[in-house]
This record gives structure tokens, sequence and C-alpha cells, in this order.
């Protein structure tokens, strides 16, 4: 009688050989070059894709386990802040707002993530960064559900959050990170590499998600800090793939050199200018502070995206241009952006206010050359404004950039009382930049640009109005259609903290969780 | 062709002098008055009289500022696209040479912001 052996089980080479490699095959019938379109369109140039190495060697079947694991303890960790009332915990209802601007300003780009890596994937001819981009992909599809599924706690009790998606795609301040990914999933599959994979996850990204998770952890809210540190296991992934398409690529041929620069030049800025949303929340929207926007912009770029740079130097790669001038905002940054929220804060998902005395001292502890300055007096004049009931609403729509369709806040490099002004005609239209590198991103690809969908200009064409809305008929207001066509309830979701419900509800259940009344 | 592409790649700009249901759009910022975070973006007809966008929507749109009351108009530095410009506020817009998306300055010299910050 035979005995029966058991199969010896493959090796972890050899596994990982069947599971990626083993999926690929050579077509015999139809031309590489009609599976792969999108391949040779933008200059690159990959001789050998077999010399593409996998940052992790991750198979399908370890991904689906490991995930699991995560998603378990993660669900179990909310279901335990829900149940326990865990809103009630965090600092103060001002703490909502960045869960607010995180939800509708994040949360969807996670979803165009997903669909950026999974177009990426499928157009890139080797199998190596195809099952690195699948894998990639579905950990964004999960973070935009586990984002979701988190925050939804808070909109039950919260205002401004209730319809995330459809503002998304309408409220002025969100075209801002739309249009970030709208150009990044637009561009072919080795520039999205590179402006999502590289210069995004890999040297933007600590600055996006270590604020707003460090920012949750310090102010209570546990369920935040939950999806962050399990969506942060994954960045770390990320940053690898991002590290090593960027090798890859420009280790395959010298001519790549050069348009990879560009992009990360591009991208470098273009991430920066998304950023700006998280300077404000890290100054002036946790009540709790972490670390100032500029320490963090010292510590994440400066430092560590320095030394990235030297080691990418081997390739001929230099840090991206645009670091001299963010040298010179990063003073600034977070109180230009903060002051425009003030201004328009009847227009937003969320609620603005001016800092409290102690809150003005941080500020001008950490920004000794500019706060009090600059800002201070500025701050002090909306107080005592605010006070005798006469609080900032500004009814003017401002002038937007063409390219990172921000308001045109910025000021001159060097001189924080210019606002900057750079202008191109193009075919016989103007079209306006907040700064150089916008307007040298826009002179680049122009046909790319001219498209824009500016929310101010939209409202001016009467395109943000609810459908069959009149303009010409006697009394129409503008303001109260767009904000209809938003879905934001006037007076609920937007205006000055102070006034708001968030505050006034927040004060009542804490006071129902921790007194005998 | 000014982008990368795989085809034709051309699109009709989204924001021509034609979409504007008979307005042109002008910006206008009010030099070291930074309370207002950006210069303005309006739609007005090329017909209005520059003196009555001075004093209605402007007026509407700084006059928050307890520096705009105190204006001397006379004294007022005007600029487009950076280079000085000189406004007649009795002609209109067109015959002032505004064409669509041009971009006007106003330096109010004496009158520097809130505490002289800019603000």
């Amino acid at each position: 009688m035979d005995m029966q052996v058991a199969k010896k089980k493959l090796g972890l080479k050899e596994r990982y050989a069947v599971m990626t490699r083993g999926l690929d095959w050579t077509p015999s019938y139809q031309k590489m070059e009609d599976i792969y379109p999108y391949i040779a369109y933008e200059g690159i140039k990959i001789h050998d894709w077999d010399k593409w190495e996998d940052p992790f060697r991750l198979t399908m079947d370890a991904y689906w386990k490991y995930q699991a694991e995560k998603e378990r303890k993660l669900y179990a960790i909310i279901d335990a802040f829900n149940q326990n009332n865990g809103h009630l915990n965090v600092t103060d209802a001002r703490y909502v707002n960045t869960v607010k601007l995180f939800i509708s300003g994040i949360s969807p780009l996670e979803y165009v993530a997903h669909r950026g890596f999974a177009h990426a994937g499928r157009a890139f001819p080797g199998p190596g960064p195809r099952v690195a981009c699948l894998m990639q992909s579905l950990d964004e599809i999960r973070h935009a559900q586990t984002q979701v599924h988190a925050i939804s706690n808070y909109n039950k009790y919260y205002n401004g959050m209730h319809d995330f998606h459809h503002m998304h795609d309408r409220v002025w301040f969100l075209s801002v990170p739309k249009s970030f990914f709208d150009d990044a999933i637009t561009a072919g599959p080795f520039e999205f590499m590179v402006s999502i994979g590289f210069s995004f996850e890999y040297v933007l990204t600590n600055l996006l998600f270590v604020p707003f998770v460090s920012g949750a952890a310090y102010n209570g809210d546990m369920g935040t800090m939950t999806f962050g540190f399990s969506a942060q296991s994954d960045e770390a992934r990320h940053m690898t793939l991002g590290l090593e398409v960027i090798k890859f690529i420009l280790e395959q041929d010298p001519a790549n050199v050069p348009i990879v620069q560009r992009w990360i030049d591009k991208w470098t800025w273009r991430g920066y200018r998304v950023l700006t949303l998280v300077a404000m929340m890290m100054d002036y929207m946790l009540p709790k502070r972490t670390m100032s926007w500029k320490e963090a912009w010292e510590v994440y770029f400066e430092e560590n995206g320095g030394a990235l740079f030297k080691d990418l130097a081997r390739y001929g790669i230099t840090m991206p241009k645009c670091a001299e001038q963010i040298a010179l905002e990063k003073d600034h940054l977070s109180h230009q952006a903060w002051s425009t929220f003030y201004n328009y804060a009847a227009a937003a998902n969320f609620h603005t206010w001016m800092p409290d005395e102690d809150e003005m001292a941080w500020l001008s502890s950490k920004y000794p050359e500019s706060f009090d300055k600059h800002y201070r007096p500025r701050y002090e004049f909306w107080r005592e404004q605010a006070a005798k009931g006469n609080r900032f609403y500004n009814k003017t729509l401002p002038m937007l950039c063409q390219t990172c369709q921000i308001p045109m806040l910025f000021t001159e490099p060097g001189d924080p009382t210019k606002i900057c002004y750079r202008e191109v005609d193009y075919k016989g239209d103007k079209y306006h930049f907040c700064s150089d590198h916008c307007k040298e991103i826009f002179e680049h690809e122009p046909e790319k640009y001219v498209q824009a969908w500016l929310p101010v200009h939209q409202i001016y064409q009467g395109n943000c109005f609810p459908e069959g809305t009149d303009p010409t008929v006697e009394g129409f207001d503008p303001l109260a259609a767009v904000l209809k066509y938003y879905n934001l309830e006037h007076g609920r979701d937007n205006l000055d903290f102070d006034i708001s419900e968030d505050k006034k509800n927040f004060a009542e259940w804490r006071g129902q969780a921790t007194k005998n009344i | 062709m000014a982008v990368a592409a795989i085809s034709k790649y051309e699109f009709a700009p989204a924001d021509t002098q034609d979409k504007f249901h008979g307005a042109r759009l002008l910006y206008i910022g009010w030099e070291d008055h930074l309370l207002f975070c950006a210069p303005f973006a309006f739609p007005f007809p090329p017909t209005m009289r520059f003196g009555d966008v001075v004093a209605g929507p402007m007026q509407a749109a700084f006059g928050y500022h307890p520096d705009f009351a105190q204006i001397d108009w006379a004294k007022a530095e005007w600029f487009k696209s950076g280079k000085p410009f000189a406004p007649d506020f009795d002609k209109s817009l067109a015959e002032n040479g505004l064409k669509h998306k041009d971009v006007i300055r106003f330096r109010t010299p004496g009158l520097d912001g809130i505490k002289g910050s800019c603000s």
C-alpha cells in the first residue's frame, strides 16, 4: 500500500511568483498597443517590466486575511465609541468641524484614488505594478468606507455632513481637493503614479494623516483616531509603492528623468496647495493643538522630504523648486486660510470662529515673525465687530486661481502684505493664477485647465441653482439659491460657531452626561 | 496640441464671455486691505458706468472696512494687470477699455488697513 505523503506547500517566494507573475501572459492575437493604449504617449520609456521589485511581497490571500483582522478591530472600536456616546468626550464642539472637513474634503478623494489606482493598474503591461496597484485600489475604497462609517456617528448629532458626496461636487472650496484628483486621474498612468503614489502619498501624506489622526487623539476622538491608525498602516505600504514606482521609472531610461522631475514639481505644488486646509485645521480648528503647521512642515517636508530628495539625487532628481516659496509661506499659510474661511463662513458646511486670547498667545508663540504683526490686528477687529453684533460675512465672491481653484488669497513670496497676481493670455482669453507655480502648470498644458469648473464663474453663469430656479424673478436671492444647490441649510450648517446649534447642543448634552439635572 | 494625449484633445474654455448672459467678469482688489481675503469677481454689463461700479457694488463689497468711507477717490491709484491705469468714472467699463476677465486694483494712499497692518 502506498503511503500518502502530504504535498509540500509552496514556499513563500514560489507562492508569490504564482500569485503575481504567474497571472501574466503574452497576447497572441491582439497587439500589445491595443491592449495597453495609455502606456507610450506620456513619453516614459520602460525596457524591462521584470525589473520591477515589489515593495511588499503581499499576495491577495494574505491581503484578505490581514485586512479582515484590522477591520474587525476597527469596527469593534467604532461600535464601542458610538455606544458610549464618544462624541461627547471630545475637547469641545469646535473640534467636530475638523471631522466635517475630513468627510467632505478628504474621504471622497479616497474613493477617487481607488478608481485611479484601478485604472493605472489596468494600464500597466507589467504584472508587478498591476498587482501592487490592485492592492492599493482596494485599500483606498476601504478607506473611503471606514471613514464614512466612523464619521457617520457624528452626523447623527452635528450639522454640515449630511450630504458630503453631493457637496463634494458642488461646494466652492471642495473644488480644490476635487480638482486636484480630477487632474491626477485624467493624466496618464505614469503621471498618476508619480502624482498620487509618489508626490502625495510619499512626500505629503504624513502632513495630512499625522496631524488629523494625532489631532483626533489629542482631542478625544477615538473613532477617527482608530480609522486613522487602520489607514496609516496601509499608507506605509502606499508610500513604499510610490517610491518603488519612481525608482523603477528612473532606472529604466535616462530620458524619463526630466519628465518625472516636471511631474514632481507640479504635484508637490498642487498637493501642498490642497494641504492649505490641513494648515488651518492644525493651527485653528483643533481646540487642543498638537503642533503648528510650520513645525509640521519643517519636520515632515524639510527634514524627511529633504532626506528623500538627497536619496533621489543619484538619479538626477532635485528638490521640487516650489520648496523655496513654501518656506516663505509657512509663517502665513494657516492664518491666510483661516481668514478666508472666516470671510466666507456663510457658504461653507462647517463653522468658523475667532481664536480666543489663549489661542492667540499660542499662535503668537508659534509664529513670532508674523502673527502679532500681520494677523492679530485683523482678528481683534473682527472680534470687536462680532461683539457689537456686526460679525463679518463676506457676500461678494472671490477671484479664483485657474489651476488650484483656491481664492487668490496668497501673498507675494517674501511680502505678506501684497496679494500675488499672475496672468496669462491664451487664445484670446485671460487666465489668472495665485502663484508662479500655478501659472507654469497652466502654461505647460493650457488645454487641460481652460476647462476648469471654477465655482465662482459657474455661479455667475447661473449653473449653481437648483433645477427649475428662475433667477429673473423679483427678489431673487442668489446666495440662498446657491446654498440650496449645495444642500446646505442656512443658519444651521454655516455661520459662526458661537451662534451654532452644534455649540448649544454639545453644551446641553455634555451637561446631561456629567450633571444630575 | 498643448497637452499629451492619446487622441485629439480639444475642449472649449469654460468661462468665455458668451456664457455670462451679457455680463463680463471684472476682478477688483483693494491693495493693503487683506481683511478681504482675496480680490473680488464681479459680473458687470460692459455699458455700466465706472463711477456706478465704485458707488454701488464696490461700496457693498468693501464698505465693511472702516477705511472705505475715508477714501478720497481723487487720490486713489489704479492698476490694470499691475500697470498704472486711469479710469474715467463717467465712462462705461467698455469705454475704459475693460475686457472680460480683466483685473484691476486700487491703492488708497494713507489708508493702510486696521492699525496699519494692511488688513
